[in-house]
């Protein structure tokens, strides 16, 4: 190992663990956007005139689209020209079998942890990989298509069920929704989709895990999930992207659909380059996610733990259409040194009795801004709507800053809406207690920020809970002065 | 075990201890005693490393090292322990979860493994039948919603988890009925072996019935005034301080 590639490696290992470079070889679109680049994308893969279609008019519409302007983050602006649209690891040959994987590729999941061998295998856990542009293997495939389950990368699905593709993408984020969604729209390289059919409860977690390896490139993944009638599956997605001193964008759509009767869990742990401690570098992630309860008694719950990412902006949303429908958002946000993250949730309560509980968690440390900011809105048709908001700032240190922006619309009088904030600083006589039974000053703020996160954490699947505690331990090193 | 020479110290830059000497040998058990705002807390604060306690003279020796040279986490890994007066809560963080971590500390600063799950149950349940605990006070979130009875348990608790050499106990008595300080002062005299040593800082006798001190020390205007046995807590029980205040406040002027 070369001298420099050692530094970067001790570097990345105190700090921020993902942050190496894997040598794969990678097939890259010239950089710059303009719709020869979505032409190429969709060439690349191969797609069918109505996805090309589809594309073209989000490129045409987020033309005519400005770019959106936060009141509470500052940054560099993004070039749009500048950005690398579509990155692909070269394949050395076709894939048939995992052997054929780039032992590279196969070599950088098993440093970030995640193993592609089935023989090997988390307890029970499908995993679909993508780095950069494409996802490079799904696995436990065959065994979820016994129960009829489809889990695959999002261009297989194109060309395999282009019905269940054409009906449900952009239906619950239309490339008309934001500025992003649009861009997300054109060129959106690859990401994953699943499908639960009627009646059928997934017997395995599913798991996404998303990896910038190109510098240059942006990652503008599409993930849709749709769980049929009274279907269960909960989905896991994980991010990281090695250190680099150019900010990186990631802009992704996630849709997810909720029949009657059915349920899907989304937990994201969240952990892209944060940039280093003046700010420099890092990934700006800007990402809308948004799932809608089509019909009665649907549920969707949304868990993030956000502790990476130069600059977030996020708001994981429940569009509560059916009657009895449930939506639920817990949501950690950590942020550090010069991180800002601005997310939050809506919660758009249509159908009567439809109920949503909110719980945040934001923790500041270093010189970061944390903001939570979430729409509660029951519409004139919601009876009996309920709302249950929690959002919770903690402050580490003396120069970060917390803020909450809850935005309520009730225009329904039968609706219940309570909203509950506190902001707290972790306490001297704390970290004291702690001390004084022998644990050190970063282990107890360590134990406090895991014991104040707990109700979030309780949501995650155990193996997710345990990686999202060390996580947060991680992130908040040398937050305390 | 411990000495004490000549320690001032001041919180606000208000002088409270003004020139503390006492020594304490393994195995003892010394009362410390005196009226409000003698320096009892700060004595206990000062002993354990609290930040806003500043020592402008004298030292603390702890088995020959220099304590107040230690960090809070040394002494207590070096067998330093404090009951807390006011026992904080930590929301979230399960008695067993913070003791773990605690106890695995402590032991690793000793060169020994850290227990696993089993073995770290196992001591507990050893440990909480000292102090009559509940079960479910081990899942419950530190301190939090215990009653103050509950919380002073839950430091005995912690101390027999912990096993120091040197307990310092900060009005432990303060706010429990009877049953509460039988339960404690139970759990404390189990663990009395010859070897760990106490100093048990109280404003009433009463504790003393229940711990039987060997020395009984007074504080006053931050410094030791008057040092007996346990006959000495009996006497303030009947009269007061006042005649001590005089005594001293007589020499002082004179």
């Amino acid at each position: 190992m070369s001298d420099d590639l050692k530094l970067l490696d001790d570097v990345a290992n105190s700090e921020y663990k993902w942050g190496f470079v894997s040598n794969i070889e990678s097939d890259n679109a010239p950089k710059g956007l303009n719709e020869d680049i979505v032409r190429f994308i969709s060439a690349k893969k191969n797609e069918p005139e109505w996805l090309l279609e589809y594309r073209l008019k989000a490129f045409r519409h987020w033309q005519t689209m400005t770019e959106p302007v936060w009141p509470n983050v500052t940054y560099p602006k993004v070039d749009f020209q500048d950005i690398i649209y579509y990155s692909a690891p070269k394949p050395k040959v076709q894939l048939d079998s995992l052997d054929d994987l780039d032992p590279e590729i196969k070599a950088t999941f098993d440093k970030l942890g995640i193993s592609l061998e089935e023989q090997k295998r988390l307890a029970n856990v499908a995993v679909d990989a993508v780095i950069d542009s494409v996802s490079v293997k799904t696995t436990f495939r065959e065994a979820l298509l016994e129960k009829g389950i489809i889990f695959s990368s999002f261009s297989e699905a194109v060309h395999e069920h282009p019905e269940l593709v054409k009906k449900y993408l952009g239906s619950v984020v239309p490339y008309t929704d934001n500025f992003y969604a649009a861009l997300n729209a054109a060129v959106f390289s690859d990401g994953s989709f699943c499908y639960i059919p009627k009646g059928v409860r997934c017997p395995m977690e599913l798991s996404t895990y998303f990896r910038i390896n190109s510098a240059g490139t942006g990652q503008f993944e599409r993930t849709l999930i749709i769980a049929d009638e009274g279907a269960y599956v909960s989905y896991l997605e994980g991010c990281t992207a090695p250190m680099r001193d150019e900010n990186q964008l990631h802009a992704a759509v996630v849709e997810i659909v909720s029949h009657a009767e059915a349920q899907v869990k989304y937990s994201t742990v969240q952990n892209w380059y944060p940039g280093d401690k003046e700010g420099k570098g890092g990934i700006f992630n800007f990402v809308t996610k948004r799932g809608i309860c089509l019909g009665n008694k649907s549920k969707i719950s949304w868990t993030q733990v956000e502790t990476g990412s130069a600059v977030t902006w996020k708001y994981p949303s429940v569009i509560l259409k059916g009657d009895n429908s449930v939506g639920e958002f817990y949501s950690v946000a950590v942020t550090n040194n010069m991180q800002q993250a601005d997310t939050g949730t809506k919660m758009i309560h249509i159908g009567k009795n439809t109920s949503s509980t909110i719980i945040s968690k934001g923790i500041s440390g270093g010189r970061s801004h944390n903001s939570y900011r979430g729409l509660v809105k029951i519409n004139k048709s919601a009876d009996n709507a309920r709302n249950f908001s929690q959002c919770d700032s903690l402050l580490l240190g003396d120069q970060c800053g917390a803020h909450t922006f809850p935005y309520l619309e009730v225009s329904n009088k039968s609706a219940k809406v309570e909203h509950e904030a506190t902001t707290s600083k972790v306490g001297e006589d704390q970290i004291f207690y702690c001390n004084q039974r022998g644990i050190s000053t970063e282990d107890a703020v360590g134990l406090i920020v895991n014991g104040y996160c707990k109700e979030v954490f309780n949501q995650l699947p155990m193996e997710f809970a345990v990686e999202a505690q060390k996580l947060l331990a991680i992130s908040l090193e040398g937050s305390v002065g | 075990m411990l000495t004490i020479k000549d320690l001032k110290a001041s919180v606000e830059e208000k002088q409270i201890l003004n020139g503390l000497n006492f020594e304490v040998k393994p195995g003892e058990v010394h009362a410390i005693m005196g009226p409000n705002g003698s320096g009892k807390s700060t004595l206990a604060s000062v002993l354990a490393g609290r930040e806003e306690y500043e020592v402008t003279g004298g030292e603390v020796l702890f088995n020959g090292e220099d304590l107040l040279d230690m960090s809070p986490e040394d002494r207590a890994r070096a067998g330093v322990f404090l009951a807390f007066q006011y026992p904080v809560e930590i929301p979230g963080v399960s008695n067993a979860n913070f003791l773990k971590t605690a106890v695995n500390e402590v032991r690793k600063s000793k060169g020994l493994e850290a227990l696993d799950s089993k073995q770290f149950l196992k001591l507990m349940q050893e440990k909480m039948k000292l102090v009559e605990m509940d079960k479910t006070m081990t899942q419950r979130s530190v301190n939090e919603g215990f009653s103050g009875g509950e919380k002073k348990r839950n430091e005995i608790f912690q101390m027999a988890m912990l096993e120091p050499s040197l307990a310092i106990l900060d009005e432990t008595d303060s706010g429990l009925d009877i049953d509460a300080l039988r339960i404690v002062a139970n759990g404390v005299n189990a663990l009395r072996d010859g070897n760990r040593s106490f100093i048990v800082i109280t404003h009433y006798q009463r504790l003393l019935d229940y711990i039987v001190p060997d020395f009984v020390h007074v504080l006053y205007k931050g410094r030791i005034v008057k040092s007996g046995t346990k006959e000495l807590a009996l006497e303030l029980e009947e009269k007061g301080y006042d005649w001590i205040k005089e005594e001293v406040d007589a020499t002082l002027n004179a």
